[in-house]
């Protein structure tokens, strides 16, 4: 029976499901089986089933102004649990490195002075903001959410690609896809143990509760979205209702008094913490762009007088600035002692004596990256430009060294993804997302998986024409219910105590006369 | 109005909700039969169907989704099922046509006719989705074609006092099947609740807050208390002359039970869920007894109102 694997090609990168020996990795086994009891036209149905799941939802973005489902593809990646070990505990080692880094910038800058980190790195960032210096976060949290970018190469060979500790987007798709997908493989849910997503709206509020201000018992924790317009509206929206907080606008918050308040229906609310989804330069007038509308005027004052909390903390993207990049090896050994779990992907700094020859040397092998770029913009895969391209990036490198970084084309590993043709390989990405409530850093498991649909593409950015999969990680360790939590046995009701269902007397006259109808109807046809 | 109207506006207030009710109920426990491996189907389904008073089959006897399903769901001629019970507002539409709207009376007409093909889809989701729309929709009309008279408060009233049997129910089956059973969160979710219940507490969510919430809420109208307030509101409405001292059968029973729920500490009534909740069904009933014996009286349906209980 032909099944749907069966002209599965062999791509050049690594396939996560399946090995070249043509057989499904161990932890795809299931998943595989499942699949290939498929026919193609019944994959397709359930591709359809997601996409007007999403239309229904309105999980969508504009494309070309027609309103598309988010893509989400059918097949979803999976994790064993071993590797998730290995991973999670990477991404928390790192926000805490990242985490200590930004305490030492807008604080003492030991890691200068020791010689770890050049400051000529760090004042040189276009985010780093020195207005963020003497913003004390009360429980020394700067870093709420992060979202750490991964990539791998081969079974176990993950590298971190960048990270983003400024405003991370995507978590919304990782609970989105999951109740999709769970809708529309029952069965593989029924028979694998999925970690779930579901709490991390919990840990987010939680995480934002714990970093309120100092004597603050019951904080008022807000979204600020920057409005309906901006492209993650969708996810703002998500995180609010399922923290049940509000979603303000900057023109819903205000400042007296050196706090900040919002405008209700009965009068104004104190904020205690701020989950803003507004990047630094719009979120204060007073002291970033002038005529930013999204942000509130003072919102700055009152984060340096302590009296509201801004999560994520402003000027945060110092360290996710990728010529900072490269030195985060050197920052989780200096600040946690420890070696780290999770390796970089090599990368030039194109200010090292000699690197940027060697760069422009080489450039048509090589991806170059704006540093403080995100979400693909201006990088450039040398193997797929074209000369006149390189040309004129030479003349860019040359004249801003700072401004970039260089990397070998990373072989991104692939998943099977529903395309056209039916399952290719196509090449993803991880976002996994990390709450760090201060006392701890809990990893989201799974994350979101980026896809790059068209054949070949290395660059996964939903903006750039990228889909999505849901990430299952696989073994729950953690039992999903506490065993013997009192009642747990079921019971049944005695037969005589359940309460009758009543109905219209009158009815049951009709119902006998139906019946008996369709009784004489049943024998008279017979 | 004619006592036989009113009997029909109270029923078609009552099959509607119970419709709507029932259908969230199984959508929840057909959810958690697929998605959790360790269900225990066979006795799930069986204290289900004694929940919903159905009966159950012998021990021998495997009981599996399917059974209940279509006890429960499929039923055309049992009115505690899903279709029996749109099957039967038709019929008591149809009875009180000159009073309905003639937009009421499409929806419910269009509903039935619809049944047939809406059954037994390939995701039972579907249905369940199908039949909260069309009870939707009828509630839509109900509230903006119905003038706040005796109609008005008929229809409500059936509403209201099915509306906190069918929670009861859906809290029994909670109860009963302990930490088998569907979540707290699973439960106001299928309750429409779940937004409105993060918003009341936020993150601070318990088990305990769920349940007090469904129980007591007095904001929220899914809750048993704020069911309660509505039929006694109705009844008011529909004889607002009380005597100098003594109240009339229906409001004593809803009113007895719902200040047994409200002025107890919680935790009291969570120590025994299933009794508190078969109370409250019983007292459900007895209203709606002492609702058709002082609005309904027919000499004819007396015997058959004998013979059924």
């Amino acid at each position: 029976m032909a099944d749907l694997f069966d002209d599965y090609p062999a791509g050049a990168a690594w396939d996560e499901m399946i090995g070249t020996d043509g057989e499904a990795q161990p932890a795809y086994r299931h998943v595989h089986s499942a699949l290939a009891q498929l026919s193609a036209g019944e994959l397709r149905a359930r591709a359809d089933t997601l996409a007007r799941s999403y239309l229904k939802q309105g999980v969508t973005f504009d494309f070309a102004g027609e309103e598309r489902p988010f893509p989400l593809d059918v097949v979803p990646r999976v994790l064993a649990g071993d590797e998730w070990e290995h991973v999670a505990p990477g991404v928390s080692q790192r926000v805490r490195a990242l985490e200590a880094f930004l305490a030492d910038v807008y604080g003492p800058q030991k890691a200068v002075a020791d010689g770890v980190v050049p400051r000529s790195v760090i004042v040189s960032s276009t985010h780093f903001h020195r207005a963020a210096r003497g913003v004390e976060p009360p429980n020394g949290v700067r870093v709420h959410v992060s979202g750490i970018d991964l990539v791998r190469d081969s079974l176990g060979g993950w590298r971190v690609l960048e990270d983003n500790v400024r405003v991370p987007s995507g978590v919304s798709y990782v609970l989105s896809n999951r109740r999709a997908m769970a809708q529309t493989f029952p069965e593989l849910f029924a028979t694998l143990r999925i970690r779930p997503v579901v709490d991390y709206s919990r840990r987010l509020l939680a995480a934002l509760m714990a970093a309120a201000p100092a004597g603050v018992d019951d904080p008022t924790v807000v979204v600020l979205t920057p409005g309906v317009y901006n492209s993650a509206y969708f996810e703002h929206t998500l995180l609010a209702r399922t923290m049940g907080v509000e979603l303000v606008e900057g023109r819903d918050l205000y400042v007296a008094g050196g706090r900040v308040w919002m405008r209700t229906t009965q009068g104004r609310r104190r904020v205690d913490v701020i989950y803003r989804r507004v990047d630094d330069e719009f979120l204060d007038p007073v002291v970033f762009r002038s005529d930013s509308l999204l942000g509130c005027p003072g919102l700055m004052t009152c984060a340096r007088l302590g009296t509201v909390t801004l999560a994520n903390a402003v000027g945060n993207g110092v360290a996710d600035d990728k010529l900072l990049y490269t030195y985060v090896p050197d920052l989780i050994r200096y600040y946690l002692g420890e070696d780290p779990v999770l390796p970089n992907v090599d990368t030039w700094r194109l200010e090292d004596p000699g690197a940027l020859e060697e760069v422009l040397d080489r450039l048509p092998e090589l991806v170059v990256k704006p540093v403080d770029g995100s979400g693909g913009k201006g990088l450039v895969v040398g193997p797929r430009a074209t000369r006149a391209e390189l040309d004129e990036l030479r003349g860019r490198l040359r004249e801003d060294p700072r401004g970039w970084i260089a990397q070998p084309v990373v072989q991104l590993s692939t998943v099977p993804t529903l395309v056209e043709d039916g399952l290719r390989p196509r090449h993803v990405d991880l976002r996994p997302f990390a709450v760090n409530d201060g006392d701890s850093v809990y990893v989201l498991p799974g994350g979101l998986t980026r896809v790059a649909l068209p054949e070949g593409q290395l660059v996964v950015n939903s903006s750039q024409g990228g889909g999505s999969k849901d990430t299952w990680v696989l073994g729950g360790r953690v039992p999903r219910r506490a065993p013997g939590s009192g009642q747990s046995a079921p019971q049944t009701v005695p037969k005589d105590a359940s309460v009758p269902i009543d109905s219209n007397p009158s009815d049951r006259r009709v119902q006998v006369m139906q019946q008996q109808q369709t009784l004489a109807d049943g024998g008279t046809t017979c | 109005m004619l006592s036989r109207i009113a009997e029909s506006l109270f029923w078609i207030g009552r099959y509607v909700e119970r419709a709507d009710d029932t259908a969230r109920l199984l959508d929840v426990h057909v959810q958690i039969l697929l998605e959790d491996p360790w269900a225990e189907e066979d006795l799930a389904c069986r204290s289900l169907l004694s929940v919903m008073d159905r009966p159950v089959p012998p021990d021998h006897v495997e009981v599996g989704r399917e059974h209940v399903l279509d006890v429960l769901g499929y039923d055309r001629f049992s009115p505690s099922s899903i279709a029996g019970a749109l099957v039967a507002a038709r019929e008591n539409a149809r009875r009180a046509r000159e009073i309905v709207s003639t937009e009421l009376w499409e929806c419910l007409n269009a509903s039935w006719n619809q049944l047939p093909s809406q059954m037994r889809p390939a995701r039972p989701h579907d249905y369940f989705t199908w039949v909260r729309e069309r009870a939707a929709i009828v509630t839509g009309i109900m509230e903006s074609t119905t003038s706040r008279d005796e109609t008005w408060h008929f229809l409500v009233l059936g509403r209201a006092i099915e509306r906190a049997d069918m929670t009861a129910r859906l809290l029994t089956t909670r109860a009963l099947l302990g930490s088998a059973g569907p979540g707290w969160s699973t439960l106001l979710r299928s309750c429409g609740a779940h937004e409105a219940f993060l918003r009341t507490y936020r993150g601070t969510a318990s088990d305990e807050r769920a349940a007090g919430f469904l129980l007591l809420d007095r904001l929220f109208p899914r809750s048993i208390v704020y069911a309660l307030n509505e039929a006694e509101a109705s009844l008011t409405a529909l004889e607002p002359v009380a005597d100098r001292a003594g109240i009339d059968d229906a409001r004593r029973h809803i009113g007895h039970v719902r200040s047994n729920l409200e002025y107890r500490p919680l935790l009291e009534i969570l120590d025994d869920l299933p009794r508190e909740m078969e109370l409250v069904q019983r007292a459900c009933s007895a209203a709606s007894d002492a609702i058709r014996g002082r609005y309904f009286p027919s000499g004819a349906e007396l015997t058959w109102v004998g013979e059924a209980l």
